[in-house]
């Protein structure tokens, strides 16, 4: 680390403490493959939601009161009487929805290219470990304003974990604190609910390390090799992410002053009623697939292995993976096969929101069947068989040259 | 980036087909539909038709439903005057205290105060319903699929049972709602109000108006929301300009 402050002050707590130099490093002359598409903005603006979830969050849990009997009237007294107590609350709603959207995003685009392979393997599970907190984040808090959908959702959810054998039981009872969803439920799901995005914000850090050690990925799939590879951190993706950010606000905000509730489910604004179960328990949207995954095996405890299961594959895919080619742009069939998964998913979204009733149930297992067909058997298949594309020379030689050409490339 | 922009746009409207599938998968049933003033991007409560509705809630609704997160002092946002507040928190009595020698006593209401409850709990309110509970109406619009077009349907949905359906003793048959046995016979009447304004009170007109007052009641913030988004957005239009101008110049030097 060359970096040295000129003004005195952070020079003496430099030599002490190499806070800003880290800084400095991580922020500014961090080198970067000079071709990052607006692909790559997606990891920022994650970062961006959960600092807005994070500020919107602790000023909301000022106002709200986690008691069964005052939750629900707490939100509404936040919506009504806190001086835009309406904004926040509908930022932290409607933000819960936009980070997932950007995350989803970033999860494809390391798909599509690649970014899970050797070296960063470890860079890619923190990712998914961030992604399973966040989902358990995000289920708890949508607890927490004790509506209906607050409740039944809580049912269900925890109700999954009675599946397990022998224990199954206990285990609910424990996660319940009692016999029901209920008072202590509610309770600590507002403790967790309040913990889990910091220990969020340590694995991002990690994330980002381990980002900063292997480098970033491109478009290309190969890595820097040389200066002419790269480019600073600053200026060149820090304007970019900002442009990227402005535009991502516009679409934030027209969910959030147009169509606050778009994304929510009209029966949250009925306070919980244990005695009246809802004709239609459905999660928010971005559990559906999951919850079809659940769904589409008729036996509850093969419905949560496979459930828990779509996610745990994810983490062996570097290694189900065999091709040492990473970005799709070089695999004609994988770019395909990419497409296909990426529709597969959007079906389960689909099917997650319906009845459980015909067509719906056989739609749902052959989707879930081809997410599960398509990480175990396609993958490592067409990494055996697959012919790749010639790989350009470095990235350099494939942005420069044929700049016109190229429309991901000017771009960059 | 325009490959990026078709892509987005090719899985937001997969996203939306999908959500708003999940979504519908609750309804069945067309619902009448009316026009909202304060739908749109630049909608605003219709004043006159929310306070007509207020008259319809307070001399037909809450006889049976309550509007429990309503406080009187939000009625100024109607276009109702300080006095007109006052007046109308007066006629309704509170319990208060207790005073210095721990007794409880009636006390006339305040702005402050909420709108009082028709009964004094779940189980007295069903005891006088013939065992339905009658909701809060102070968030049904947005609590219920359809919004303002269900509950404007709803109210002009009776009608009689059609040949050999089933209708027990105590419920009525109406057209929009689930099942189409409810409790609650049809609140409104021709001329079942007198309005003020001299507007004629048939049901569909009493409907509407009621309607319009409780699409209030559940997001009474909704116009400060578009305000404030309309600023929000053009700022960030702006924003992105001069960002994407920057981003251009910067990058200018590289290629």
């Amino acid at each position: 680390m060359s970096f040295e402050p000129k003004n005195p002050m952070l020079k003496w707590v430099e030599t002490r403490l190499p806070i800003t130099g880290m800084l400095h490093h991580a922020l500014y002359e961090y080198p970067t493959p000079k071709n990052l598409s607006y692909w790559w903005t997606f990891g920022s603006l994650a970062g961006f939601m959960l600092v807005v979830q994070l500020i919107t969050g602790i000023v909301l849990s000022m106002h709200y009161t986690a008691h069964v009997d005052l939750a629900f009237d707490s939100v509404e007294h936040i919506m009504r009487d806190v001086n835009y107590g309406w904004l926040l609350r509908y930022m932290h709603s409607n933000g819960a929805s936009m980070f997932f959207i950007v995350v989803y995003l970033h999860i494809f685009r390391g798909l599509y290219y690649g970014s899970y392979k050797a070296p960063r393997e470890l860079l890619w599970w923190l990712g998914l470990v961030i992604f399973l907190l966040m989902m358990a984040t995000a289920f708890m808090g949508y607890v927490l304003p004790w509506g209906q959908m607050s409740f039944w959702g809580a049912t269900v959810i925890t109700n999954l974990f009675g599946a397990i054998p022998v224990v199954g039981d206990t285990i609910v009872t424990w996660l319940w604190g009692g016999f029901s969803v209920d008072n202590p439920t509610l309770n600590r799901f507002f403790s967790l609910h309040y913990l889990l995005p910091f220990v969020i914000v340590g694995v991002v850090i990690l994330h980002i390390w381990a980002l900063h050690t292997s480098g970033s990925n491109n478009p290309t799939g190969i890595e820097i090799k040389d200066k002419q590879d790269s480019i600073p951190f600053h200026p060149y993706y820090t304007v970019k992410d900002l442009f990227g950010l402005a535009l991502f606000l516009i679409v934030f905000s027209a969910f959030l002053f147009y169509a606050p509730n778009w994304m929510g489910h009209p029966d949250n604004y009925i306070p919980a009623n244990p005695l009246v179960t809802p004709a239609h328990i459905v999660p928010e949207w971005y559990f559906l697939p999951f919850y079809a995954i659940l769904r589409a095996v008729p036996d509850k405890l093969g419905g949560v292995m496979l459930m828990f299961g779509a996610i745990a594959v994810l983490f062996a895919l570097p290694w189900l993976d065999k091709s040492r080619i990473r970005s799709a742009r070089f695999r004609p069939i994988y770019k395909q096969l990419f497409w296909i998964f990426l529709i597969d998913c959007v079906v389960l979204t689909y099917i997650g929101g319906q009845p459980a009733e015909e067509p719906f149930i056989l739609v749902g297992r052959i989707a879930t069947g081809y997410y599960f067909l398509h990480i175990l058997v396609l993958l490592p298949l067409v990494g055996m068989f697959e012919k790749p594309k010639p790989l350009p020379a470095s990235i350099s030689a494939d942005v420069l040259p044929k700049k016109s050409s190229d429309k991901e490339a000017s771009n960059a | 980036m325009l490959k990026l922009i078709k892509t987005l746009s090719v899985a937001a409207l997969l996203t939306v087909v999908s959500i708003a599938g999940a979504q519908a998968a609750g309804g069945g049933i067309e619902l009448k539909s009316a026009t909202w003033k304060h739908e749109g991007l630049f909608g605003t409560y219709d004043r006159a038709a929310a306070q007509r509705g207020l008259q319809v809630y307070q001399e037909v609704c809450a006889g049976c439903h309550s509007l429990r997160h309503v406080a009187f002092r939000t009625l100024a946002d109607l276009g109702f005057s300080e006095a007109e507040i006052k007046a109308l928190a007066k006629e309704a009595t509170f319990v208060g205290g207790p005073d210095d020698d721990g007794e409880m006593f009636d006390r006339p209401g305040q702005p402050s105060d909420k709108f009082p409850s028709p009964f004094a709990n779940e189980k007295a309110a069903r005891a006088s319903n013939g065992g339905a509970f009658p909701p809060d109406l102070s968030l049904i619009v947005k609590a219920r699929g359809g919004f303002e077009n269900y509950l404007y349907s709803l109210l002009i949905g009776y009608d009689d049972a059609p040949e050999g359906f089933d209708l027990p003793e105590g419920m009525n048959y109406n057209t929009f709602f689930s099942g189409h046995k409810i409790a609650m016979p049809a609140p409104l009447s021709e001329d079942g109000v007198e309005y003020s304004d001299g507007t004629p009170a048939t049901v569909d007109q009493m409907a509407k108006d009621v309607t319009v007052f409780l699409a209030w009641t559940a997001e009474p913030k909704l116009e400060h929301r578009k305000n404030m988004g309309m600023k929000v957005i053009l700022f960030l239009l702006l924003m992105s300009g001069l960002f994407y101008a920057v981003k251009r110049k910067i990058w200018a030097e590289l290629h």
